[in-house]
């Protein structure tokens, strides 16, 4: 089936900290139980680069093609086909870049630093082979800039790479010619957002553009097209392109086809990174299974997880039968985000660590959207006080104001049988250009509405005043 | 002396010269200067200014930007221990608060002989190997409150000078890109047509 060649890989290694490689089929992490899985050598001696030997004998066309027919959805968060985003470029308008977005910084989330640290080269060849099936003649390599390692490990790798020939002029004797560029930043969460971070790699501060209309694949870096890819994405295109789009699709569902990076932290007894089969593994899997996190530490009961990385909302046990599906997970009020799990067990108090999360996003709020800088810093303080008890059930209101300027209307949340309450499906609406601002709320509103005891018992009652009914209308 | 030396220029130079534009080359330059000089001086960024081709003010507005970027003399090693909530989680306001006392300085201080600036920080991207905490930006990972004492002890000793650079250099491998086999940066309105490999794409 997968690269595994016969053996079953279980168990993980010091190299890899958190890894677990589990008996499933592996895609992106095939190489990891090499302690040398970064080197040039290792990699050519388990298939490195015969991706990009198939894909240049072949007309680029046909290369977008078999990543379209393999339906590779975004693993940064928004779930967007690759294929489908690289079509997306206005017909004639030249040149076009490749921004690879490695500035993973999402709560929860630890899969691409993996990536880039133990196979660089499947990610060079990942971007060199997208390069050529969309025309794209200059890439950029954008590493979050707290990560040191990963830096050292891709600019190495990118070293060997341009003296072997598999990057920069006439590759593989072809005449095809693309530069890798890495570059870093310099620690800012928002610069993940796919506009803001072409304004960073402009040299700008990180703040997103607004978007619709232009989108990056239209107008993006210095104004020409530009396709955004995230690590893990392009980690999957040598695979396809050495065992086809059939084989691909073949793993997982025909919706989330392939395999998925998946982060499971928090009190779970065996928190890990796992490659998973996309589509199928339910939440219960993931935090119950043997070959997942084996259950709730110390014997614990479950009382609420994140599924997608701190921008979603929380799950329940209610929930745990959902497959981590990103439909399912909509339908159900949520998102998968960036492929991250956060465990809370009956310990946690739920208004402390929503507050960590709320903290997270004001702080790093860029200021361009009034709604997020103001309401995500109001939001934190409101919250702390709350959390101090020195909370009024007025503060609780303002915090419910604070969150509809910030998304207006129904907000989503999960269904939940002990409260009586229906699920209210993702997404949703939101006054600002990008998701920071509604992240700061979303912690506070699942917290609120799915464990509301917690935060009544916490504050002491107080008339409400609404900031709306002073002095409006009169 | 807080312009950058000329190893230094001549290695900002070849960053530059792989963008279309020069401005795009300023993070990382901006490290480079922090690597030379342990943060960001005025005069560094009125350097920084001329290579780019900007007003050292654009340098500013840019570098203020990005958390790393120190303006003011920092420690040596920088400590930065996660409080997001897989973190939390698992404890780590415990470790802050025994890094504080057995540092005694408050987060965002750093102590009387200019070794360690202890910081909070957000999410690392190691949220299974929580709690965590790097020091100049490399992990320790699962940390108790006794590794905090140990690491501290070490710091102080010297002991880990060789796997922890002094703040401010971050990758110790650079990229470099070899002249005969490089392509070069490709500007905006360098190409107007589609490139020669390039046929056209799949139908959506």
């Amino acid at each position: 089936m997968v690269r595994r060649k016969g053996r079953a890989v279980t168990g993980t290694y010091a190299h890899a900290a958190g890894f677990y490689a589990g008996d499933r089929p592996r895609i992106v992490t095939s190489r990891f139980e090499h302690a040398d899985s970064y080197s040039l050598e290792r990699y050519l001696a388990t298939g490195g680069y015969q991706g990009l030997r198939k894909a240049l004998a072949r007309p680029s066309m046909e290369v977008h093609d078999e990543v379209k027919k393999a339906t590779v959805l975004g693993r940064g968060g928004a779930g967007f086909p690759a294929g489908t985003k690289w079509g997306l470029t206005p017909e004639g308008v030249f040149p076009r870049y490749l921004v690879v977005n490695g500035d993973e910084s999402e709560p929860g989330t630890y899969k691409d630093r993996l990536l880039m640290e133990r196979d660089p080269h499947q990610l060079i060849e990942g971007c060199v082979i997208a390069s050529y099936a969309a025309g794209l003649s200059q890439c950029f390599l954008y590493i979050r800039g707290e990560m040191a390692h990963a830096q050292e490990r891709v600019a190495a790798a990118l070293n060997e790479a341009y003296a072997a020939g598999y990057v920069g002029k006439n590759i593989l004797g072809s005449k095809f010619s693309v530069d890798v560029v890495l570059h870093w930043g310099a620690g800012a969460y928002v610069v993940g957002e796919e506009t803001a971070l072409i304004e960073s790699l402009e040299g700008n501060r990180g703040m997103p553009r607004l978007k619709p209309p232009f989108f990056p694949a239209a107008i993006g870096l210095y104004g020409k097209p530009t396709i955004v890819n995230n690590v893990e994405t392009l980690s999957n295109l040598p695979w396809i392109l050495t065992n086809g789009a059939e084989a691909y699709t073949a793993i997982g569902t025909a919706t989330s086809p392939g395999t998925r990076m998946v982060a499971v932290s928090g009190h779970v007894k065996r928190p890990g990174v796992y490659e998973i089969i996309n589509g199928t593994t339910t939440f219960r899997d993931l935090i119950y299974g043997d070959e997942f996190c084996q259950g709730i530490r110390n014997g614990n009961e479950l009382k609420a997880f994140v599924p997608g990385g701190g921008s979603a909302p929380w799950f329940t046990p209610d929930q745990l039968d959902i497959p981590f599906e990103g439909p399912q997970a909509g339908a159900a009020g949520s998102m998968l985000g960036s492929g991250a799990i956060m465990v809370m067990d009956q310990t946690t108090d739920i208004p402390a660590a929503a507050l960590t999360l709320t903290r997270f996003y004001a702080h790093e709020s860029c200021g361009k959207c009034t709604p997020c800088r103001e309401g995500g810093t109001w939001l934190e303080r409101i919250l702390r006080r709350v959390v101090d008890g020195k909370g009024t059930d007025a503060d609780l209101q303002q915090l419910i104001e604070v969150g509809t300027s910030i998304c207006p209307g129904d907000f989503p949340h999960a269904s939940s049988a002990r409260l009586g309450l229906a699920a209210v499906p993702f997404p949703y609406k939101m006054t600002t250009i990008c998701f920071v601002g509604p992240s700061a709320y979303t912690p506070v509103h699942s917290a609120l509405t799915l464990f509301p005891e917690e935060f009544e018992a916490r504050v002491t009652k107080r008339t409400h005043i609404p900031v709306t009914a002073v002095g409006v209308g009169e | 002396m807080s312009r950058l030396n000329d190893a230094n220029v001549a290695l900002a130079k070849e960053i530059i010269a792989r963008y279309p534009r020069p401005k795009s080359a300023l993070i990382p330059l901006l490290h480079l200067s922090q690597e030379q000089n342990g943060y960001i001086t005025n005069e560094a960024m009125a350097h920084l200014a001329e290579l780019v081709g900007v007003t050292s003010a654009e340098v500013y507005g840019t570098a203020s930007f990005y958390e790393m970027f120190k303006f003011e003399p920092v420690g040596k090693y920088v400590i930065n221990i996660c409080g997001t909530l897989s973190c939390a989680l698992m404890g780590s306001e415990e470790l802050l608060h025994r890094a504080e006392h057995k540092l005694g300085v408050k987060a965002g201080g750093t102590t009387a002989d200019g070794l360690i600036t202890l910081e909070h920080a957000e999410c690392q991207a190691a949220c299974t190997e929580a709690p965590c905490l790097q020091v100049n930006y490399r992990y320790r990972f699962r940390v108790t409150p006794a590794d905090v004492d140990a690491l501290i002890d070490d710091l102080r000793a010297g002991k880990l000078s060789d796997e922890i650079p002094a703040h401010g250099t971050l990758a110790k491998v650079r990229q470099h890109i070899p002249v005969d086999r490089g392509v070069g940066a490709v500007a905006p309105e360098a190409a107007t047509t589609a490139p020669a490999w390039f046929d056209g794409k799949a139908a959506l």
